[in-house]
């Protein structure tokens, strides 16, 4: 039921603000239909479950994207002196982290997260970890993105 | 015009240095990730070059375009632009590595950039 709340408020607050019709009642009226037709294909679906309303994250997931784009920005400055230097020093390397999230959610959360994070990019999700192309030795750093993993799996708290 | 509010219209010059700013830092990041993707040896080291122009380049113009909005709505379009390039991008890059991992493309490895042999 909660996930259902969310999921109509989510809609709800993507139509007014993509749309920026605030005081035309037809319209409004329109913008409801459309989100109740959504929900209802939603449930007839069977997709409303914590994969696509990932409520099991929130909302300990905004501060881990904040603390997130902090990494990728100092990310990118070591790819761009890379992709600049007169003598670009790459060592690339596949390497396989540990999988700390145990949610699906979590689990793509954190792999999006490392592909996001220039230098090194997920490239297959097995059983006990993720395979991992990185760019440089520095970026090579097991323990630095397992830490991310973890953090991701503070958000999952009790889970789904 | 009351759209952009009195203290978003007072700040005006304190917006346009810093969008100045922003755009230009996004615009380096776009060509130094272009730059990368000529001059980096393989396919999978390419694609880190790409990753640059996804998250720095692309969020860094529109945190630039986001202080020259004229009004709210047009400042909360762009955040969604942001908001979803932050979401789908990395699935794309995902999608790309995963399908040469899985059809047998071997990447360069080590400081030497070499094919590492069978059986190492």
């Amino acid at each position: 039921m909660g996930r259902f709340i969310i999921l109509v408020l989510a809609l709800a607050g993507l139509w007014l603000l993509l749309s920026g019709y605030f005081d035309n009642a037809l319209l409004l009226m329109l913008g409801a239909a459309s989100i109740a037709v959504t929900v209802w294909l939603a449930a007839r679906a069977r997709v409303m479950d914590g994969d696509s309303v990932p409520t099991g994250l929130m909302p300990r997931i905004f501060a881990y994207w904040w603390w997130l784009t902090g990494e990728i920005g100092k990310a990118n400055i070591i790819v761009i002196r890379q992709a600049l230097a007169v003598e670009p020093k790459l060592s690339p390397k596949m390497f396989t982290v540990p999988l700390p999230p145990k949610t699906t959610v979590g689990q793509a959360t954190f792999a999006n997260s490392i592909t996001l994070t220039p230098g090194t990019v997920s490239v297959d999700l097995r059983e006990d970890g993720i395979l991992v192309h990185g760019l440089t030795e520095g970026l090579c750093d097991v323990a630095a993105i397992t830490d991310m993993g973890e953090r991701v799996a503070r958000c999952e708290g009790s889970g789904q | 015009m009351e759209a952009v509010g009195q203290f978003w219209a007072d700040i005006e010059i304190l917006r346009n240095i810093l969008s100045w700013g922003f755009i230009l830092a996004g615009g380096i990041a776009v060509v130094s990730g272009a730059i990368g993707i000529v001059r980096f040896p393989d396919f999978y080291t390419r694609l880190h070059a790409a990753g640059v122009t996804d998250t720095g380049g692309a969020e860094l113009i529109l945190i630039g375009m986001l202080l020259q909005a004229p009004t709210w709505i047009v400042a909360v379009k762009i955040f969604f632009i942001g908001a979803f390039l932050f979401f789908t991008s990395p699935v794309a890059t995902h999608a790309i590595a995963h399908a040469a991992w899985m059809v047998g493309f071997k990447p360069l490895e080590g400081p030497e950039l070499r094919y590492k042999e069978d059986g190492e």
